[in-house]
């Protein structure tokens, strides 16, 4: 094992530049723990985000070696085999300063995607009975377990290319709400994502499943979104 | 990309696909049996059921193809979705009266 790191780190805004740090290497050492020990021994002006640690709550994905990931689950035996990291805010976003990105394109894109629950009945009502192993409740299931880290938005070539493109995220959101039977926002949702920006964008590259820390397929949900809302439009329940 | 576009151009790649087939094998039959252009011209000349089908053939291209640049043009260019549009659909129109006037020549002329 290789006693130190060369780790270079992204400083500044849009326009900043990496600059080069070394970092004692050891054992089971995760990206986010070298990040920390430059911000705490090194330059205490580093800026990044983080909270759980631990693989829950989304906060800290950045590009580690050219890709996105999950900066507290990734070890660093696993990327840096040449013992040489580099860290960078993620793609696709909007940079405030050094590894920390502006996430409101993201979650504004939910909200264009209508990843909202609208709910069907008023709590005086009986609670949907949902069976677990129904088709729909299984295609809710592969497809829910999202941290909204941001890593499919960052992977995504579509929405480099295209600033409207809704991303997978937003997208598999819309997947699991229109498989949920208790959601009333069913149309509403499809026409929102059969227009530009939505699912028709894709163009089914999959860096989004091949990236997801949690192993989710969103292309695969995104081919579902296609397929209902092509029956939708077929039937006259949206308009293009 | 819409719905509406979405649909027309994976509507006309699956109805390329036998006329893509059935003119490769055109082409086969035609080489592999020497056929010179004045024999292929004589089996065309007047056949509506050459017309049809290239005509469709050129008509299905012309689709697919203007809504594929039109895609290009929007995700790797700076032209406006707007801007883009207009060119793919000037695109369009000319592969259209290009393919058109191939079949008049091979069906007609």
């Amino acid at each position: 094992m290789l006693a130190e790191l060369t780790v270079s780190l992204w400083r500044g805004g849009k326009d900043g530049r990496y600059e080069t740090y070394h970092v004692p290497q050891r054992a089971s050492q995760t990206v986010l723990d070298v990040v920390t020990f430059v911000q705490r021994h090194i330059d205490s002006t580093l800026s990044y985000r983080f909270a759980c640690r631990v693989g829950v709550c989304g906060s800290c994905a950045m590009t580690v070696n050219g890709k996105p990931r999950w900066t507290c689950r990734t070890h660093v035996s696993k990327v840096a085999g040449s013992g040489h990291l580099e860290i960078g805010p993620l793609e696709n976003l909007p940079v405030i300063k050094d590894l920390a990105t502006d996430m409101e394109p993201f979650f504004e894109k939910w909200q264009k995607a209508q990843g909202v629950f609208a709910p069907s009945k008023t709590r005086h009502e009986e609670i949907e009975q949902i069976r677990p192993d129904s088709p729909a409740r299984r295609a809710v299931d592969a497809a829910i377990e999202c941290i909204n880290c941001g890593v499919c938005y960052a992977a995504c070539d579509t929405v480099r290319w295209n600033a409207d493109y809704f991303g997978p995220a937003a997208l598999t959101r819309a997947w699991t709400l229109l498989n949920d039977e208790r959601d009333a926002g069913g149309t509403a949702r499809l026409q929102a994502i059969a227009g530009s920006g939505g699912c028709h964008s894709c163009h089914s590259h999959q860096s989004c499943q091949e990236l997801c820390p949690q192993a989710l397929n969103p292309t695969a949900a995104i081919s579902g979104l296609k397929r209902r809302t092509t029956a939708a439009y077929l039937k006259g329940e949206i308009k293009a | 990309m819409n719905v509406r576009l979405y649909l027309w151009q994976r509507a006309t790649a699956a109805l390329m696909v036998p006329l893509v087939l059935v003119h490769i094998a055109v082409i086969f039959y035609a080489t592999r049996n020497g056929m010179t252009a004045a024999d292929i011209l004589s089996r065309t000349h007047g056949s509506i059921m050459w017309a049809s089908y290239y005509g469709l053939f050129v008509a299905a291209a012309s689709i697919h193809a203007s809504i594929g640049v039109r895609n290009v043009l929007a995700e790797w260019s700076p032209l406006t979705d707007r801007r883009a549009g207009m060119l793919a659909v000037a695109l369009g129109l000319l592969l259209a009266a290009l393919g058109a006037r191939a079949v008049f020549a091979v069906v007609l002329s």
